[in-house]
Parts: C-alpha cells; sequence; structure tokens
C-alpha cells in the first residue's frame, strides 16, 4: 500500500556566541588564527586547571531567550557529557543538559502559505569542541596521522531546539535563516555559516498525511550552509520515502550529509549511541540569575529584525522590498544603521538606495566589505550632501565613491582632483554651451526641427568638454533654448 | 626540641638564621632520612638554593620581607608548580610539567616560601596508604614497617621526620588528616571553598581541598592564612575574608561544646584508640569543655556514599588522561580507540582503573538514579545531620582513624578494609566542614590523632582547642628516631 507520506522535522541549530573569550577561560574566540594559538591551560583541559564562567555569554544566552520568548530560568545547571575523541580535551564537554537556562519559547516565520509559529523547546549552553585535521583519509579511522586544533575548543555555543512543528523544507530554511538574522541583529551570534558559527542539525520523520503519531527519526549532523540544509532534507525524505514505501524500516541513527554526492550516510545506529553519563559539573555552581539580571540584559538588547523592518517602512517610507534588502544582510544594515545614526543623516530613502545600490556594487567588485571598508558612513554621508546640494553630479558622486573605498583623503580634495564641482554658474555654462553650438551646426539644425533628442549628442559633448561636472538638467534647458533661439 | 615555623622566621628576621642555613638544614635531613622514609619524588635544590640567596641578600640589606619569606616546604605532587613535573604519583603523568602555577603556589610565592620538593603521594590521590605511588612506597617514621598513611602520605612523613617545617596536602576523604594521625602531626582540611583549588590535579571535584600539614598548629593557622581566599579561577572558591588565624590564636577554650558521634567510637574503632581518644576528651572537659554522645545515623551510610562519589567525578576527571596530548601514550597502537584504551590501560595503575570503573558505572544510564542520584541524597543527609548538631554544639570531635598506622602491605588484598581507613574522615569532606586531626598520644611507639570537624568557615575553634592542647602536652611534638 502506497501512502503519500508527510515529514515531521526539529532543528538543533548551534549558535557561537559574540564574544571575545571562551566559554571558561580568557582565550580569544576569532575565526582563522593558527593551530592552537588561542589556548590556555583551561581549554587544554590541562591538570589542575578550571572553568569560570563567561558572564557576557550568559548575557547573549538570555537575550537569545528573549528574543525567542522563552522562559528564562532563575536556576540552571551545567553538566559533564563524557565521551572520548581526540578534539574534545577533558574527557567531557561541559554543557547544560536537564536544567537549561532558556525554556518554552516559540518563533513566528513567514512562508508561501502564510504565517507559521514554531515551538522552541529549549535553549542551552555548551562549549564547542576543537578540530581534527586528518591525513591520507577523510576521517581518523585510516588516516595516517590526524592533527588537532583546541582553537575551537571551549568556544561558547547555544544550542536552540525546536519543536517538531516543521513540516516542510521552505519551512525549515525559513526557521533557520528567520533564526540567524535575529541573532545576527541582537549581536549574539555573527551567523557566518562558513566559518561554523551557525549550524544546524535537523531531526526528520516520515507519517502517512493525517497520522497524528511519529515516524522513526534519524538526525542529519552539522548543517552548515542553507543549500545543504535544503539538499539533505530533500534526500533524506527521498530516501526514508523509498524505505517505508517498499515496506523497510527507518533506522533510527545519526547520519551525515556528504554535499558532493547530496546524500547523507549512516554515522551511528541508536544501538552505538554513546552513554554520555551525564552529571553535574562540581566545577560550576548552578547559575542563579536574578530579575535583574534578566532585566538588564533585555535592556540591552538592540531592535529585533521584524520591528527594524516596520521602523523602515513607516518611518522611513522606505519601500517593504527594499527595506527586506537592508534587514537581510547585516554587514549592510549595520552600515546603514551607522549612517541614520550620523548627525547628517538626513533623507533616509536617499540613503539606503546608496548603500543598497552603488555602495554595495563597489563593495562588491573590489571585494571589500560594508564592515572593513574605509568608506565610512560619514564620507558617504558627505558625498550625499555635495550631491544633494547640486555641487556634483550623481555619475560624478559614483565615480568619487569608486574613489573613496580606496583613499581615505577628504571628500573636498577628492572633488577637485577630478577637476572641481559641479558648474552651476549660468554665464561660465552659457558660454560653454554657445561654443560647443558653434562647433556643432548640423546637430543645431536638427534640433531646430524638432529633434530634440539630439540635445544629447551635445550634451555629452558639453560634459566632456566640462569633465562631467556641468549640471545635467542646466544644461539641456541652454541647448534648447540656444539652439532654437 | 624542634623550632616551629613561626619561631624559625623569627631567627630569619632578626639575623641568627639564614635562609640558605635553613634550606641546608632541610636538604640534609632529606639526605639522610629519606632514603628510608621514600617521602620526596622530586627535589629542586638548585631552584630553592636560588630563592633562598635571594632572600639572605634581601634580608642582609634590611629590605622589609613577608613574616615567613625563607621557610622551606614541601609540596604534594599533585599541586602543580610551573616548569616542574607534577606526577599524581602516576606513569600516566610521568613526564607532565606544568606551564603554570596552582593558585596555593602562587600565595606561597607572594609570602617567599621555598618549596623544596614535590611530595609522594597514592596514584591521583586514590587511596590511604601512599601504596598507590607508581613510583615508591612512603615509610612511616615512627615505624618504617608501617604506611604514613595516604593519600598524602609523603607530606605528613616529611613533617614527621623533619625534612620540612611544613608541607601542603590534599584532602578528598580524609587524605590530609589521615596520614597526619599515622605520623603524629597536625592536618587541617579547610572549609570547602576557603582554598582555591586551581592548579590541584582533580580527583573528586566536589570533595577536594588543600590544606596544610604541620608540626605545630600555629603553623598551621599561618599556613592556611597564607594560602586562603577567594581566587577568580576558582568559581567554587568563596567570596570571604580570610581571618587572622595566627593572631587570633587564643588557647581559652572555656565553655565549648563538643559531641562527639557514637557511630565514631563503635566496633569499628580499636578500644586502644578509642581510649586514647577519650583520654583526649578528658583533658578538653579539665579546660572548661563540655561534652555529650550524640548519635548521628546519616554517618552510617558516609562510607557508602562517598565511593559513588568520589569515584563519579574522577571518572571524569581522569578522562582527559587519553594518551592524546600530555599523558603517556602507548606505542603500536592501531585505531584511535586502541591509542585510549592502551595508553589508559598502561598508564593507570589497580586503584586508579577500580574507581574509574567504579564511576564509571555509577553513571551509567539505567545505573544513575539507583547509585549516584541516591548518594547524592544520602549526601544531602549527612549536611543536614552536622548543621543539626551544630545547632547544639560548637564541635564534633573523634578519632581521625580506627586504628594506628597499619603494616605495610597490610590491608592491599582487601580494598573495602583499606577504604574503612576513611570511616571517620569522609563525613567532613560529604558536608564541606572544616576539620583536623591533631597527636593525641602513642600507641605501642605509633600516633594516635584525634578529629575535630567544626562549622563551615570556623576553622579558628579548631585551631584554638589543637593549640591549647598543644600547649599542655609538649612531649608529643617529638621527632622520631629514624633507623633501618
Amino acid at each position: 500500500m502506497t501512502h503519500v507520506y508527510e515529514p515531521v522535522m526539529g532543528i538543533e541549530v548551534h549558535a557561537q556566541l559574540n564574544t571575545h573569550t571562551k566559554l571558561f577561560c580568557g582565550s580569544s574566540t576569532a575565526f582563522g588564527a593558527t593551530p592552537n594559538a588561542h589556548v590556555s591551560p583551561v581549554c587544554l583541559g590541562l591538570p589542575g586547571a578550571l572553568p569560570v564562567l563567561n558572564k557576557r555569554a550568559v548575557n547573549l544566552a538570555i537575550m537569545a531567550g528573549l528574543a525567542l520568548d522563552c522562559t528564562i530560568k532563575k536556576t540552571s545547571v551545567f553538566s559533564r557529557k563524557n565521551y572520548f575523541y581526540p578534539d574534545l580535551p577533558k574527557g567531557y564537554q561541559i554543557s547544560q543538559f536537564d536544567l537549561p537556562i532558556c525554556e518554552h519559547g516559540q518563533l513566528d516565520i513567514s512562508v508561501s502559505s502564510g504565517k507559521k509559529t514554531i515551538g522552541i523547546t529549549r535553549i542551552h549552553m555548551e562549549e564547542d569542541a576543537g578540530k581534527l585535521v586528518h591525513a591520507g583519509a577523510d576521517a581518523i579511522d585510516g588516516s595516517t596521522y590526524s592533527l588537532v586544533d583546541l582553537n575551537r575548543a571551549g568556544v561558547p555555543l547555544i544550542e536552540i531546539v525546536s519543536e517538531p512543528d516543521i513540516r516542510t523544507i521552505e519551512e525549515a530554511r525559513v526557521y533557520v535563516e528567520t533564526l540567524r538574522l535575529i541573532v545576527q541583529h541582537l549581536g549574539i551570534c555573527d551567523g557566518n555559516m562558513d566559518e561554523g558559527s551557525l549550524r544546524a542539525d535537523v531531526n526528520i520523520s516520515l507519517r502517512p498525511v493525517g497520522s497524528d503519531t511519529f515516524g522513526t527519526r534519524t538526525e542529519i549532523k552539522n548543517l552548515n550552509s542553507f543549500r545543504s540544509l535544503e539538499r539533505a532534507i530533500a534526500s533524506e525524505i527521498e530516501r526514508q520515502t523509498q524505505l517505508l514505501q517498499s515496506g523497510q524500516p527507518v533506522i533510527q541513527e545519526t547520519r551525515n550529509y556528504n554535499d558532493a554526492t547530496q546524500t547523507t550516510t549512516a554515522l551511528r545506529s541508536k544501538e552505538d549511541a554513546h552513554d554520555y553519563r551525564y552529571f553535574p559539573e562540581p566545577d560550576l555552581p548552578p547559575l542563579i540569575l536574578t530579575e535583574d539580571d534578566i532585566t538588564a540584559a533585555k535592556h540591552q538588547m538592540s531592535e529585533l529584525p521584524v520591528d527594524k523592518l516596520n521602523r523602515y517602512i513607516q518611518h522611513y517610507s522606505i519601500p517593504e522590498t527594499e527595506a527586506h534588502v537592508l534587514i537581510q544582510d547585516i554587514e549592510m544594515n549595520r552600515y546603514f544603521e551607522r549612517c541614520m545614526a550620523s548627525q547628517s543623516a538626513s533623507e533616509p530613502k536617499e540613503i539606503a538606495k546608496w548603500v543598497m545600490g552603488p555602495l554595495a556594487g563597489i563593495l562588491n567588485d573590489a571585494q571589500d566589505s560594508f564592515t572593513d571598508s574605509t568608506l565610512s558612513p560619514d564620507r558617504l554621508l558627505e558625498l550625499l550632501t555635495h550631491l544633494q546640494s547640486g555641487a556634483i553630479s550623481t555619475k560624478m558622486a559614483k565615480e568619487l565613491l569608486g574613489m573613496m573605498i580606496t583613499s581615505d583623503a577628504p571628500v573636498q580634495t577628492l572633488i577637485e582632483q577630478k577637476g572641481g564641482s559641479q558648474i552651476s554658474d549660468q554665464d561660465e555654462l552659457s558660454q560653454i554651451v554657445a561654443q560647443i553650438l558653434v562647433d556643432n551646426p548640423d546637430v543645431v539644425e536638427k534640433i531646430r526641427n524638432g529633434k530634440t533628442q539630439s540635445a544629447n549628442f551635445l550634451m555629452g559633448q558639453v560634459m566632456k568638454a566640462t569633465k562631467g561636472r556641468a549640471k545635467p538638467d542646466l544644461v539641456r534647458d541652454m541647448i534648447i533654448s540656444q539652439a532654437t533661439a | 626540641m624542634t623550632p616551629s615555623v613561626v619561631q624559625l622566621s623569627e631567627s630569619l628576621k632578626n639575623g641568627d638564621l639564614t635562609a640558605t642555613a635553613l634550606l641546608e638544614q632541610s636538604y640534609n635531613r632529606i639526605d639522610a632520612v629519606d632514603s628510608l622514609v621514600n617521602a620526596f619524588l622530586t627535589l629542586e635544590k638548585e631552584k630553592a638554593y636560588g630563592q633562598a640567596a635571594a632572600i639572605d641578600t634581601q634580608l642582609k640589606k634590611g629590605i622589609d620581607l613577608p613574616r615567613f619569606a625563607g621557610i622551606p616546604i614541601g609540596i604534594k605532587d599533585n599541586i602543580n608548580i610551573a616548569g616542574e613535573r607534577t606526577t599524581c604519583s602516576s606513569k600516566i603523568l610521568e613526564q607532565f610539567v606544568s606551564p603554570f602555577n596552582a593558585t596555593v603556589i602562587d600565595r606561597l610565592a607572594k609570602e617567599s616560601v621555598i618549596s623544596v620538593g614535590k611530595l609522594n603521594l597514592d596514584e591521583f590521590a586514590m587511596g590511604s596508604s601512599t601504596e598507590n605511588s607508581a613510583f615508591k612506597v612512603t615509610k612511616n617514621p615512627w615505624d618504617l614497617s608501617c604506611v604514613p598513611g595516604g593519600s598524602s602520605g609523603g607530606s605528613a612523613a616529611a613533617v614527621a621526620a623533619n625534612m620540612v617545617p611544613w608541607s601542603l596536602g590534599s584532602d578528598t576523604g580524609g587524605s590530609i588528616r589521615q596520614p597526619a594521625a599515622f605520623c603524629g602531626v597536625v592536618g587541617l582540611k579547610p572549609t570547602y571553598g576557603r582554598v582555591s583549588r586551581y592548579g590541584l590535579v582533580a580527583f573528586a571535584s566536589s570533595l577536594d581541598q588543600i590544606g596544610p600539614i604541620t608540626r605545630y598548629v600555629e603553623d598551621a593557622a599561618a599556613l592556611l592564612e597564607i594560602i586562603s581566599g577567594w581566587d577568580s579561577h576558582d568559581a567554587t572558591s568563596i567570596r570571604r575574608p580570610v581571618p587572622r588565624f595566627l593572631e587570633q590564636l587564643n588557647p581559652d577554650i572555656n565553655g565549648l561544646k563538643i559531641a562527639v558521634p557514637s557511630q565514631l567510637l563503635g566496633n569499628a574503632i580499636s578500644p586502644d584508640v578509642k581510649d586514647m581518644v577519650m583520654k583526649a576528651l578528658d583533658y578538653y572537659a579539665s579546660q572548661g569543655a563540655t561534652y555529650s554522645e550524640v548519635s548521628i545515623d546519616a554517618f552510617d551510610a558516609s562510607i557508602a556514599t562517598y565511593y559513588v562519589i568520589a569515584p563519579a567525578e574522577a571518572s571524569a576527571n581522569l578522562s582527559r588522561y587519553d594518551g592524546i596530548r600530555f599523558s603517556m601514550r602507548a606505542q603500536q597502537v592501531d585505531s584511535i580507540k586502541d591509542c585510549f584504551v592502551k595508553s589508559r590501560g598502561e598508564g593507570f595503575g589497580e586503584e586508579v582503573k577500580r574507581r574509574i570503573l567504579i564511576g564509571t558505572f555509577v553513571l551509567s544510564s539505567g545505573y544513575y538514579d539507583a547509585f549516584y542520584l541516591k548518594a547524592q541524597k544520602a549526601r544531602t543527609f549527612i549536611k543536614q545531620a552536622y548543621q543539626s548538631v551544630f545547632e547544639s554544639f560548637d564541635v564534633v570531635l573523634s578519632p581521625t582513624t580506627p586504628t594506628t598506622a597499619f603494616e605495610i602491605g597490610s590491608k592491599l588484598a582487601d580494598p573495602m578494609d583499606m577504604y574503612m581507613s576513611d570511616l571517620a574522615t569522609i563525613p567532613a569532606n560529604m558536608a564541606g566542614l572544616p576539620a583536623i586531626s591533631h597527636p593525641c598520644g602513642f600507641i605501642d611507639g605509633r600516633p594516635v590523632g584525634v578529629q575535630l570537624v567544626g562549622p563551615a568557615f570556623d576553622e579558628q575553634t579548631l585551631l584554638n582547642m589543637a593549640y591549647n592542647y598543644q600547649l599542655s602536652h609538649p612531649d608529643y611534638l617529638n621527632t622520631p628516631e629514624i633507623v633501618s
């Protein structure tokens, strides 16, 4: 008998908390350092070293809980999760287990079928493990040797666990996207999936449509891009569907997704599952939070992306599609916000247009980023002031923008280097236009015969003569009036 | 009579003694007797003499130095000293050199106290006889055929044999007090959280405390004061002021109320030890204290409780010795699992393996509730029992150990018999309370210790009582003659 199956999914998102130092010691969390450069006796698990909880990480976890409508627990407990692996220096991971910091939250997502609420079971804090590099094989088994890099070991993470409320690939993607935006905008996590700052595990089972029981689930681990998230789910739904339709059981197991083959393979079955022997971490007293701690975190929280979006649309009159673009890219968004925070910010719509358009384009071409660029929001605003006053043309402003990402010379200096600001002096322009008309009698004739679009050619000549500094609308009027005089 | 550290520090200050000469006395004594006692694992002569010379130069110039500058000390070899080996008497850490100081070592360094070397212990502090050391068996200076107790056997023996005037030990279930009792010296386990554990190689994190082992009570007060205090590196250390234990030492114990638990005077205690302790109790009564026998039923479960909780924590604490980074790695392995299994199999001794197995078992899925969780409940009962006793009493007094020092090898075949040595000391660890053992006489030439347990953070009362006892019993401070 063939059924039509419906997938039932729950997602665990691991997000690296945006702290300068690790969860239990002062080592840096910076990405990309020389292997084993960011280590201390604590994250190396040296004999005698003891963990001390990073308060900033706790603060960020509270914020995540508040943003996801969770109950923040006044008492939570760290436990030891015991297993042996070369990337786990202490032989146990310090992680919250039965008493996590946040519980019972929810998140609204917008999908093509409308709005949907996804339940959040819990958020708990934990430390990351290190990284292994294997020589001669993909895994430790079969490698000639493996190298251990403990820079990541002890980096603070939160694990956000959803209820099994997700039914489609789109919901899964949008859920993770929405979560990512929230943690990015609140500064909880940089959301960088390439660097592993945000990754997802998906629990997935199938059941006949209409059934209200759950099927046997598998867990796909460590999905670190939206593309692999979608493809892994699609492949796993396909695999489970085929199993069920051919009457074979789905085995409860952990699976790995291989991006190259776009298939999942079994990592370990339930029978092989570790007995982690969790017990309360005796080196850390229970984490006790007061109402004041929670209020303080609430006050430190910046605007949620959904509120920001509404503000852009309602107060800045930015069209909805553009407002969405401004929200999606966190670096661009921060840049825009910095522009708006400046004294000299005036026209939000105009600023948004320049940030999303020309500036984004130029930075992209130069493989530069909003965060790293030497072009400060204040300098962009200065440029836009010159544009608004009519001192420079739009074309010139774009050219100047290109210069400004490599030069930190004052905007005024750059304008002068380009041959000075826009000529808006009537007499000066008038003389130049007159000369161009004299030089091009045949074109003048065409204009007189009503072919006013021929004025564009003469405009080009004027722009060439003024190195683009002439004010276009003024020039156009002059050409028409002088030619037809 | 052997001078106290307090006296030695005065001699150093007034120029009657130099730090170098004092250090020489220490090393000469070690050279003379330690081949028989086997207390030290490592000596750091060059480093120590360098420090002593620097102190002497400063003293000569009249530079104001900390009170105990230049006093030699021995350190149990599970406490990290930067640049020196910390072996924990285990093969698996034989070559481990710590890159950092334990907080207590930093505090001693600030006081310019000089470490002469590292002292033997039961492997990873697991044991009651120091026979579980992978390197040597320490002997009891009072009777070389006997054990010095454990796990801080090296620390107690070195002080008893007059190799150092004081030493640091660590106490998880009696590892300071039991060897102090066996060796006839003073041993104090501070309130849990009083002394930072940072740099102490963990055995059972919720029970471990570092503490002083000394000949004299005033020296225990001084050393406790030096090492105590909140430490930002240890989340379980307690943020509260450190009393001036030495300055406040006061032998007046008039009106103190002593509880004597019947559970620690029963059949498990040898009659002659019990007689000795009763004599000490009578002495305290003669000084104005009163006593009554109380029954603390929760103590009946203390050994069982301890041998669930301590191994559980140990099983996790010792997981880091996996042959990957700093611990010994087995040769000839054919997979990562093989590497873990062989490195740990070859590196750990039998008692350590036994406790890792117990700990792993009691934490296993399906057994956790029946063992670990139940033990935590029993632990709470022990805490509550003490609390109710301290509503009516100031101190709980008992023998420190059921017997005097036993013969080397006599209990190795029977771990349960060995575990019974800690019958009287374990409850204080369970409740995190301060406890002291001080000598109260000899039976057949072997020392006997009496144990005083006080309310949390009231080490002062324990020191005051022991000090009172010491003032009236100067003869117990003799040094053993050490002859093979």
